[in-house]
């Protein structure tokens, strides 16, 4: 066993600090969380200037291939300070789909663009009734000689107001089993047909409902089989369970850290207590996101280890923010940018923050079942 | 970076495991109760070098590194074992660092397991160490008091044991006819040094306790039925099972990275140790708990295991303190290094 990380790894840390520390500015970080929009074309380009755009990609276009511990530091620090993101995720969750399930056309059209940062991609896939049963999605397409006819609403397509496509779930065949009649479709968001709503969050993130009226949609645009869009979902899922939380935690351990400290309580007993307990958790979450990197770059699919992650870093972060802006006081309700505020309101911003990561990538329930059938070997209840 | 076991690792962790299988049953564990010592068992683990491992080779010892007697004791925990292994381990490693024997070795007899010294895991209240781990049946005690460090040998004028939640054998200890070791900073510092690698091992023990006590509940949650359905199906019953399962994963990598880091001198290791402490007691805690409530009205009864682990997890930790108080010196000795 051994935990030290590999030499290099330290200085492309470095590396990945000092491209923050000078394009995450004070200005884009502020605008970001009031438009509630973590996207920013600049700053997408210049981490595709620099290859971390599809970091652990193949390439054929000069830059190196960063391997798998590389590829945790850089999201690790990217998410620390909340980098603008958000879009790229989910472009390049549609791109690896496209990368495994896609037709040449598709391949040719938008994997190139997207390494050099120059396209994006929001996801259309889950729907006001559907929530985390995706397969029950209701939006509609049906096939018209080359092309398809869509109609139905989608819920969350967060960016999906800034972005140039949509990765769209659609029911394709009513009836039979629910994840059979299922097929993606990358859909131009800019045509007749379509209207986007924003939708406002408790975290301040905008996200979308997106309503689709007779949207044509051309049968090249499709990505992987007709019907088989369950197959390209578990490919984009995939990505998404390994999506890392304990950067949040991190940062709001060290901002309460700081507080305590600029307040002179870091030797309260009370404050010992709860800040050592909590950067027990902290310590524990990255441990467990670091175990889900190793196994992959082992070739190990981390079936249990990823759930647990996930359910682990999401259940801390909320739990800290609740026990940390408790333990600040009364101060912690001054909110993110009041002049008035603590950490820039940080404190706030973690408690509104917190309750979204136990949701969305698979809620904390949904991560418990696959967990207790996987690496407690419990029957699975009965489901439709 | 590699979180599998290494060759040796996976031989030193069988070649434990095989043995406690065979003479530390929880029938075993059942029939040393009343003392919370089995001297079969003890000898059996002495015989394959249980307290020589803990003692650098320069001290006569074998060497072995903290990650691997994290991992015996890992075992020791799964096994719920009535044998004071990390006590003895600590003790030894203590008195080969003082050197108390000419030219430096530990006292052989302790090597060997002959002679059974223990810790007083809290320093003395005035002449009492309370509650002293195996000091019921050790032969002498290490007691920081003060700014001293004694040794204490024990018999029935300076000892009384405590019958106990944990079963395990404790005593009060008075330092009637106690020899100094050490004095001053060397006291306190060997004292430190020492609860550091008593926390990191504990951890470990406690980890292997409560996977012991989450699997037997698995188990138990897959069989058992009721209303026609095994009651492992209800997510009431599933979920807190699931969050025991990450927990227990996570208290035990935790606990790896802490020995790790004590191996490596890195100045966070005795936060680090004092972290797994708290984390993997709290984990224990939880997961027992789990163990007898799922079990339902058989898991309140003494035939059934669960409350073996129940009041082992709780009695184990809090002879040196709670949860709490191991993040409060984590977060000290994270000051500590900070200001350094």
């Amino acid at each position: 066993m051994d935990f030290a990380p590999d030499g290099s790894l330290q200085a492309f840390r470095d590396e990945v600090r000092s491209f923050l520390a000078r394009e995450m500015t004070p200005e884009l970080d502020e605008r970001v969380y009031r438009t509630g929009v973590s996207h920013d074309d600049t700053f997408v380009r210049r981490l595709a200037e620099r290859g971390w755009v599809g970091a652990d990609w193949e390439r054929t276009d000069g830059h190196r291939r960063l391997d798998p511990y590389e590829v945790h530091v850089l999201v690790d620090e990217l998410t620390k300070v909340e980098a603008p993101i958000y879009a790229l995720i989910t472009t390049e969750m549609v791109a690896n789909v496209i990368r495994h399930v896609g037709s040449d056309e598709l391949k040719a059209l938008v994997l190139p663009r997207f390494l050099r940062g120059e396209v994006t991609i929001a996801l259309g896939m889950t729907e006001p009734e559907a929530g985390s049963d995706v397969a029950a999605v209701r939006t509609r397409a049906r096939r018209d000689g080359d092309q398809w006819i869509v109609n139905g609403q989608k819920m969350f397509t967060t960016n999906g107001h800034v972005t140039d496509y949509v990765f769209l779930l659609t029911r394709t065949r009513p009836d039979g089993p629910k994840h059979a009649g299922l097929t993606m479709f990358l859909v131009q968001l800019d045509q007749p047909g379509i209207e986007i709503q924003a939708v406002h969050t408790l975290s301040g993130e905008r996200t979308n409902m997106v309503f689709l009226d007779d949207v044509v949609v051309e049968d090249r645009w499709r990505i992987g089989d007709v019907h088989g869009g369950w197959k390209a979902l578990m490919i984009a899922l995939q990505d998404e369970h390994s999506a890392p939380f304990s950067p949040h935690l991190a940062r709001i351990v060290e901002e309460a850290e700081a507080w305590f400290g600029a307040t002179g309580r870091l030797g309260d007993p009370d404050v010992e207590q709860h800040l050592g307990r909590w950067a027990a958790v902290l310590e524990v979450a990255q441990l467990l996101e670091l175990r889900t990197t190793w196994l992959s770059a082992n070739g190990v699919t981390p079936v249990a280890e990823g759930p647990m992650s996930k359910l682990f870093s999401t259940e801390a972060i909320v739990g800290a923010a609740e026990d940390l802006t408790e333990m600040t006081g009364p101060d912690a309700l001054r909110s993110r940018l009041d002049p008035t505020a603590v950490r820039e309101g940080r404190l706030e911003h973690a408690l509104r923050f917190s309750l979204g990561t136990t949701i969305y990538a698979g809620t904390s329930e949904i991560q418990r079942n696959i967990v207790a059938q996987h690496a407690c070997g419990l029957p699975r209840a009965e489901r439709g | 970076m590699d979180l599998a076991l290494d060759d040796s690792q996976a031989a030193l962790t069988a070649a434990f495991a095989d043995l406690l299988a065979k003479h530390a049953t929880t029938d075993a564990v059942r029939a040393a109760e009343s003392t919370g010592f089995d001297p079969a068992l003890w000898s059996e683990l002495c015989e394959v070098g249980v307290v020589e491992m803990a003692v650098p080779e320069s001290a006569g010892g074998w060497g072995a590194t903290v990650l691997d007697l994290v991992l015996v004791a890992e075992q020791v925990g799964a096994a719920i074992a009535p044998a004071p292994v990390i006590e003895a381990q600590v003790a030894a490693g203590l008195l080969a660092a003082l050197g108390s024997e000419p030219g430096g070795s530990a006292p052989a007899d302790v090597l060997a397991g002959r002679r059974v010294a223990t810790l007083a895991v809290r320093p003395a209240t005035g002449r009492v160490a309370a509650l002293v781990p195996a000091a019921a049946i050790a032969d002498e005690a290490l007691v920081l008091a003060g700014e001293r460090l004694v040794i204490v040998p024990l018999d029935a004028t300076n000892r009384r044991p405590v019958a106990n939640l944990a079963a395990a054998p404790l005593a009060d200890v008075t330092l009637d006819g106690a020899v100094a070791l050490a004095e001053g900073p060397e006291a306190v510092a060997g004292f430190e040094h020492a609860l550091d690698r008593w926390l990191v091992l504990t951890a470990g023990a406690l980890v292997g306790l409560g996977a012991a006590a989450h699997r037997v509940t698995c188990a138990y949650a897959r069989e058992r039925t009721a209303w026609g359905v095994p009651i492992g199906v209800h997510q009431g019953v599933a979920h807190p099972l699931a969050d025991g399962a990450t927990a227990i994963d996570g208290a035990r990598l935790l606990a790896y990275r802490a020995g790790w880091a004590m191996d490596h001198a890195e100045p966070r290791g005795p936060e680090l140790a004092a972290l797994a402490f708290g984390f993997a007691a709290e984990t224990a805690r939880r997961v027992t708990y789990d163990a007898v409530h799922f079990h339902g009205g058989v898991g309140f009864t003494l035939e059934a295991d669960p409350q073996l682990y129940y009041r082992r997890a709780r009695g184990w930790a809090r002879v040196w303190g709670a949860p709490r108080d191991a993040y409060r010196r984590a977060a000290r000795l994270r000051r500590g290094t900070q200001a350094a």
